[in-house]
């Protein structure tokens, strides 16, 4: 059978401050067999601006975004809450706009979230088999807000994690209460970020996990940057990297 | 409204995430009711219900003109009065004139925010009138001198050791801090000031508009004795806050205690729209409801915001938000807190006075999941922001911060080509170099600087991915296919 191109949207925070993320996802894709494309011009889906409110900066951004990525035949991103602001606010901000939000709505529909990607589109049950994945050690996993909630992705994420061969999933207390990032509330009330951060990282450590996991680099680098302040050993590791990962 | 104190909401949340006694009373709430709720809403209460009264709710803000047309007359038909309120200070001068031509001397109250919005026991007092909280947790508040911290555990911020000392001075008691033996106390002391009350002045939960009825819902028998021992009853409620039917009654009562406290009905509910009927044997001699707008027309006539009236004000989303659960009801400085405080609280007491309420949350949704009725509190937040990062004329909103307004525009530039992205990031890497300790940033610049006050940042990458793609990944998977 052969598979769909697969045009990578690789959001800013992966391209800029973890790009072995991006490296994980197209090996994992290689592996599979699946075309890859990867527009060169991209750069931001414009959440940052919408969710602080800046809808005309965000609406310049999400234009862009659909020039760029509306001929692809499936977008994919390693993040989920840029997938949700594409798919759930975009057709938003062109609502009054009857042209772009047919483009809007066509992009939206197009577009998935990595792991959502791999178990609901590609059908991948067997990480250890079809991907050649591998791990010794205990991960916990940590529900993104947007990708929870707003996507409504928990069983994907976990359906792979649990798959993988020397991998003990151990699930944390409350896994979905936010991390405290929210975005520009971490730089805006870092007092009460902060006192989240710890929240998340006290129902980790309880856990014992060497690895917290996650399909989101933004809480991810939250959560990473207060473990490594507080001196912990616990990596926090996006889920491609333990996909791609063999043995590590 | 209930705001007195003058710090910021950041000062405020920073002395609150640092004090533990308030986290675990908070957590304990959150543990036990919040996750009781959110399991009741997995497994007893079905989606399609919660749909169902959020319908119910819609429609009858939709007709709320008729529906209340329709309880004032039928409140009257049973001999009560109604009076309908434009403003607060309308409200509680009314509430003042009603004790005054009664010749009240102690008011006893059954627990009602919209008292504290109204700021009617102040104006009382002014007027030599006594007024007394009677539910236990606002009952220790009004000793302590302090604001309510939670719709339904009002004082869930004080432990029992501050209680009894609080007894122990303004009661005259031996120091205790056994629970009942402080009930008892309490008990005592609130009787007295019940049997001897002329005017009970307590809110309404929801009232019925077929019935012509207000609901009070209680744990503690309080409501029933201040809504029948006094002369003379005030019920104060905010003019959404009412059903079509007693149907939609029946069901939203349900809801609200479940979404309070995971009760299925609460000890007490009582039903009151009246005076003392002929061969009754309690009840007032009068009976008086009033209906407050308070820039309640306003909210139902944005269909932005309208949602937010369908609201219960269970407090079940504080039961569940992230951010309450560090910061407690008092930082947010206000009469409504929380989640849903957030939202209505710059639309009652404008948008711009209480900005840092429309910011100070992390949208993470919790409280749309929790809400019986699914109110969109994340989406009502994000219009909020929207009107602060422009201005709104409708709701006399100005722009609330310019460095933020330039940042964006800035943003907006970088992000709209690659060159731009790829010239800021290539200036990040210069600016970091010198702070790069062990690969993270330690000390960030600019807005960084208190985000890594408590936490490392990653430094931006030695090369970033769109150029890994074109000097490694692209290469190989052509070399690859050629092969």
């Amino acid at each position: 059978m052969s598979k769909q191109t697969a045009t990578l949207f690789i959001q800013c925070l992966v391209d800029s401050l973890r790009p072995e993320i991006g490296d994980a996802m197209v090996h994992i894709l290689e592996r599979l067999g699946v075309p890859m494309h990867y527009p060169p011009e991209q750069t931001c889906c414009g959440q940052p601006a919408f969710n602080s409110g800046y809808r005309a900066e965000a609406t310049k951004a999400a234009r862009r975004f659909i020039d760029i990525f509306e001929d692809s035949e499936i977008i994919v991103c390693p993040s989920g809450s840029c997938v949700h602001m594409v798919r759930h606010h975009y057709p938003e901000l062109f609502k009054d706009e009857p042209g772009m939000l047919v483009r809007a709505r066509r992009v939206a529909a197009r577009t998935y979230e990595f792991t959502e990607y791999l178990v609901d589109v590609l059908g991948v049950t067997d990480p250890g088999e079809e991907l050649g994945s591998r791990f010794n050690g205990t991960v916990t996993y940590h529900d993104s807000c947007h990708l929870a909630r707003g996507l409504g992705i928990r069983r994907q994420p976990r359906q792979l994690l649990g798959n993988i061969p020397g991998l003990t999933l151990v699930e944390m207390d409350e896994s979905d209460r936010c991390c405290g990032f929210g975005g520009t509330f971490s730089v805006k009330y870092p007092e009460i970020s902060t006192a989240m951060v710890d929240d998340k990282v006290k129902t980790i450590l309880e856990t014992g996990a060497d690895v917290v996991s996650g399909c989101d680099v933004s809480c991810l680098m939250n959560i990473a940057g207060r473990l490594s302040r507080i001196g912990s050993p616990v990596r926090a590791l996006h889920i491609a990297e333990l996909l791609a990962g063999t043995g590590v | 409204m209930h705001e007195t104190n003058e710090k910021t909401y950041s000062e405020l949340a920073r002395e609150a995430v640092g004090n533990e006694e308030l986290h675990a009373a908070i957590r304990m709430i959150q543990d036990r009711i919040g996750r009781g709720t959110r399991q009741l809403w997995k497994t007893e209460i079905s989606p399609e219900l919660r749909a169902r009264a959020k319908a119910m709710r819609m429609r009858t803000l939709e007709h709320l003109d008729v529906v209340l047309a329709t309880l004032a007359e039928n409140i009257r038909k049973q001999g009560g009065h109604v009076y309908f309120a434009r403003t607060a200070e309308d409200a509680s001068r009314y509430c003042l004139e009603v004790a005054r031509k009664n010749e009240v001397k102690r008011v006893v109250k059954g627990k009602s925010m919209t008292s504290a919005e109204i700021g009617v026991d102040p104006l009382l007092e002014k007027d030599g009138i006594e007024v007394v909280e009677t539910d236990l947790g606002e009952y220790i508040l009004q000793l302590a001198g302090e604001a309510p911290s939670h719709i339904i555990a009002p004082c869930i911020h004080m432990n029992r050791r501050q209680i009894g000392r609080l007894f122990q001075e303004k009661l005259g008691i031996p120091y205790s801090e056994d629970p009942p033996t402080l009930t008892k106390a309490a008990r005592k002391a609130l009787r007295e000031k019940l049997l001897t009350a002329d005017m009970g002045l307590t809110g309404c939960n929801l009232a019925c508009a077929e019935t012509g009825q207000v609901a009070l819902v209680s744990n503690e028998g309080n409501i029933r004795m201040a809504t029948t021992m006094p002369k003379v009853h005030v019920a104060l409620m905010g003019m959404e806050r009412v059903t079509s039917t007693l149907a939609e009654h029946e069901t939203l009562l349900r809801l609200l205690t479940r979404g309070a406290a995971v009760q299925k009905i609460s000890t007490y509910v009582s039903f009151v729209g009246g005076p003392r009927q002929p061969g009754e044997p309690d009840g007032p001699e009068e009976f008086h409801l009033v209906i407050i707008d308070n820039g309640r027309t306003d909210i139902l006539a944005d269909p932005r915001f309208r949602e937010v009236l369908a609201c219960i004000r269970c407090g079940g989303c504080l039961n569940i938000c992230p951010v309450y659960g560090r910061i407690g009801g008092h930082a947010y400085n206000a009469t409504y807190t929380g989640p849903i405080g957030s939202v209505v609280m710059p639309l009652l007491g404008g948008v711009n006075d209480h900005a840092d309420l429309c910011r100070g949350e992390t949208l993470c949704g919790a409280c749309k999941d929790m809400c019986p009725v699914n109110n969109d509190l994340p989406r009502m937040l994000s219009e909020l922001r929207h009107m602060l990062a422009y201005g709104d004329e409708t709701w006399d909103v100005t722009p609330v911060d310019k460095t933020e307004a330039v940042a964006f525009k800035a943003w907006a530039a970088a992000m709209s080509s690659r060159k731009a992205y790829d010239l800021l990031v290539k200036s990040g890497r210069l600016l970091q170099a010198p702070f790069v300790r062990k690969g993270v940033l330690k000390h960030g610049v600019g807005p960084l600087g208190k985000w890594t006050a408590d936490r490392d940042f990653p430094p931006i990458a030695k090369q970033t991915f769109a150029e890994r793609w074109n000097t490694i990944h692209a290469k190989r998977l052509k070399e690859d296919g050629d092969a």
